[in-house]
C-alpha cells in the first residue's frame, strides 16, 4: 500500500530531478529536443560526454550572478517583513478569545483559497501612476504628482509579503497558541516587565515556529516567477524569471536546468531544516 | 489592557486590512462601467457590463472548462495517494523508505515552481523519447504534474489529523481479528473522512490555481485558465478579470464560511453527545 505514493513521488519528483542534472551537463543544439545525448555509443560501449559548457557560461555572464545575488537578497528582506508584520498578527490570534479565534484564523486563510494571480494582479490596479494609492496621496494633498511604485523594489516586496504572509502567520500561531500562560505570570511575579517577560520567555519558546515560517517563505520566494513579472523591476529579474527566460524564449534547455541546479544547490539546506522543524513539530504531543 | 496586547491588536487589524483591500478593491471595480480601471465612472456605474464581457469571451470559458477538468482528476487522484502517504506517515512506525517519503512528500510544497515545472517537462520529454509515451503535453501531463505537486499537501493534512487521534480504536479492531485492510477501511478512514475532503479541496484549489507548473508541461494548444489571465494582465489592467476575480472570491468565500459553520456544528453535537454519554454513565 505504502509502495504506491512512494512510487508515484519517484516518478515524478525524483528522477524529473537527476534528469534535469543530466541536460544540465550536456550541450544545446538545435534540434527537437534541444540538447544532445549525455552518451554516444562507440563500438557498442558507451562513452560520456559530459559538458560544462553551461556552468560555465553562467559563472562567466555576470548578468547571472548579479540576478542569483539579487534573488536571495529579495527572499531574505522579504522572510524579515513578513516576520516583522506576521509576528504580532500570530500573537494576537493566540491571545483571542476561544470564538474569535477560529474566526479570525479562518480570514488568516481565505486569501490563501482565492487565486494567487488574481491578488497579485490586484496591487497592479493600486500601485499604478493613476491607481488607487496614487490618486488617495494626490486628493490628500501629500503629493503634487503620482510617484512610481509599480515595477520597483517596493510593488515586489509588497507583492511577495502580501502574497506570503499566510505562510508566517501559520506556523507562528500553531507555536505561539500552546504556550502555557502560566509561565508569563511566574515571569510577572518574579518582577519581569512585560517586554522582557517576552524577549526572555515567550521569543525563545516561538523559535522553532519561526524557523517554520521563514523557512516557508524565504525557499519558494527565492525561485518566484510571477510576482516579479508583474511587479517587478524590469532592469533586474530575478532567477526564476532568468530560468523561464532562457528555456521559453532562448531554447536553452541545458543552461536553464544548470540555473535549476544552481537554485536547488542554494535550496538544500533550507529544505532538510524545514524538514527537521517540521517533524518536531508533528512529533512533539498537542 | 497591557502594551503588547494594544500592539499586536493594532497590527492585527491594520494586517488583515492589508490582506483584504487589494480583493475589495477588485471586486468594487468589477462593477466600474469605465474601460480605465482605476477612475471610477459614476454616472454608469455599477453596471455588469465587463460580467457579460466575460461570459460571451469563449477562450476564457474554454479555459476554465479546461481547469475544471484538470482540477477535478488531480484533486481525486491527489486525494487517494496523499491518505496512503499520510497514513503511512503517521501509522506504520518506521518502515523502508520511510524518510524518503518524508523528503519527497515535504519538498513539492516549497519548491519554486519553476523548477518543478522545468524538471516535469523534461521528464515527460524523456518518457516521450524512450516509451513513446506521452505523445502530445495537454490535459493529461498537466494532471499529472499537479498530482505530484497536490498529494504533498493532501499526506501533510491526513498526517497531521491522524497525529491528533490516539490509535486505541485502531488496535482494539485489530485485537478483534481485523486484517489491516478492513481497519484501515472501516475505522481509519471513517475518523479521517472530513481530513480527506479538505485534502481534495486543497488539491482542487491549488490545480485550479495553478499557473507556473501548467505553463511548462501544457505544450501548446491547451491553456488552462490562469494561463489565460496570465497574458491579459501582462498587457495590463483589464476589468473583465476583475469581474472573473470577483466570481472566483465569491464561490471561495461563500463556501469556506459554510464549512466553517459546518464543522462548527459538528463539533458543538459532539461535545452535547459527549455530556449525554457522560451523563448515562452516572
Amino acid at each position: 500500500m505504502v509502495g504506491v505514493p512512494v512510487l508515484w513521488l519517484a516518478v515524478f519528483f525524483l528522477i524529473p530531478f537527476l534528469i534535469v542534472l543530466k541536460i544540465s551537463f550536456s550541450e544545446a543544439r538545435l534540434a527537437i529536443p534541444p540538447y544532445a545525448p549525455l552518451f554516444t555509443w562507440l563500438h557498442g560501449l558507451p562513452v560520456p560526454r559530459i559538458h560544462l559548457s553551461s556552468y560555465s557560461y553562467l559563472f562567466t555572464h555576470p548578468l547571472y550572478l548579479r540576478s542569483y545575488l539579487y534573488s536571495i537578497m529579495v527572499a531574505a528582506v522579504s522572510t524579515l517583513f513578513c516576520l516583522l508584520i506576521g509576528y504580532p498578527m500570530a500573537y494576537a490570534i493566540a491571545r483571542a478569545g476561544e470564538a474569535w479565534r477560529t474566526f479570525l484564523l479562518m480570514l488568516i486563510v481565505l486569501p490563501f483559497w482565492t487565486s494567487f494571480l488574481l491578488r497579485v494582479y490586484a496591487w497592479i490596479g493600486l500601485l499604478q501612476n493613476d491607481g488607487l494609492i496614487n490618486n488617495v496621496l494626490v486628493s490628500l494633498g501629500l503629493i503634487r504628482h503620482p510617484i512610481t511604485l509599480l515595477q520597483t523594489d517596493f510593488s515586489l516586496y509588497i507583492g511577495i509579503v502580501y502574497s506570503y504572509l499566510p505562510y508566517m502567520i501559520l506556523p507562528l500561531y500553531a507555536n505561539l497558541e500552546k504556550h502555557d500562560p502560566a509561565l508569563l505570570e511566574a515571569a510577572a511575579d518574579l518582577g519581569a516587565r512585560p517586554l522582557m517577560a517576552f524577549l526572555r520567555v515567550t521569543l525563545p519558546q516561538s523559535l522553532p515556529g519561526i524557523a517554520a515560517g521563514s523557512l516557508l517563505v524565504f525557499i519558494p520566494t527565492v525561485g518566484e516567477y510571477v510576482i516579479p513579472t508583474l511587479l517587478g523591476r524590469t532592469d533586474q529579474i530575478m532567477i526564476g524569471r532568468m530560468l523561464s527566460d532562457e528555456f521559453f524564449d532562448n531554447r536553452d534547455w541545458p543552461v536553464a536546468s544548470a540555473v535549476a541546479i544552481l537554485i536547488l544547490l542554494l535550496l538544500v539546506v533550507p529544505i532538510v531544516l524545514l524538514q527537521r522543524v517540521e517533524r518536531k513539530q508533528l512529533e512533539t504531543p498537542e | 489592557m497591557s502594551k503588547t496586547g494594544i500592539f499586536s491588536r493594532t497590527a492585527l487589524v491594520l494586517g488583515l486590512v492589508f490582506l483584504y483591500v487589494p480583493i475589495l478593491s477588485l471586486i468594487v471595480y468589477s462593477f466600474n462601467n469605465s474601460r480605465l480601471v482605476t477612475v471610477w465612472d459614476a454616472a454608469h456605474s455599477p453596471t455588469l457590463k465587463w460580467y457579460g464581457v466575460l461570459l460571451s469571451d469563449g477562450q476564457v470559458l474554454d479555459a476554465a472548462w479546461l481547469s475544471l477538468r484538470v482540477a477535478i482528476c488531480a484533486a481525486t487522484a491527489s486525494a487517494v495517494l496523499g491518505t496512503l502517504a499520510g497514513t503511512a506517515l503517521a501509522r506504520f512506525g518506521a518502515f523502508r523508505g520511510r524518510s524518503l517519503l518524508v523528503g519527497m512528500t515535504t519538498a513539492p510544497i516549497v519548491m519554486p515552481e519553476v523548477i518543478s515545472g522545468l524538471s516535469l517537462l523534461l521528464l515527460f520529454v524523456s518518457l516521450d523519447q524512450l516509451i513513446g509515451w506521452p505523445r502530445n503535453m495537454g490535459a493529461l501531463t498537466i494532471t499529472l504534474a499537479h498530482v505530484s505537486f497536490c498529494m504533498a499537501y493532501v499526506t501533510v493534512v491526513i498526517q497531521s489529523r491522524l497525529a491528533g487521534f490516539d490509535e486505541s480504536l485502531e488496535e482494539a479492531a485489530q485485537d478483534l481479528g481485523a486484517r489491516p485492510a478492513k481497519v484501515f477501511l472501516r475505522i481509519t478512514l471513517p475518523l479521517i473522512l472530513p481530513a480527506v475532503l479538505a485534502g481534495w479541496l486543497l488539491a482542487f484549489t491549488l490545480s485550479w490555481d495553478d499557473l507556473v507548473i501548467s505553463q511548462f508541461v501544457a505544450g501548446p494548444g491547451s491553456s488552462t485558465l490562469p494561463m489565460v489571465i496570465f497574458s491579459k494582465v501582462r498587457l495590463g489592467v483589464s476589468p473583465d478579470v476583475n469581474a472573473l476575480a470577483t466570481l472566483m472570491v465569491s464561490v471561495v468565500a461563500s463556501g469556506v464560511v459554510i464549512a466553517t459553520l459546518w464543522m462548527r456544528h459538528r463539533q458543538r453535537r459532539r461535545e452535547r453527545d459527549m455530556q449525554l454519554a457522560a451523563a448515562a454513565n452516572l
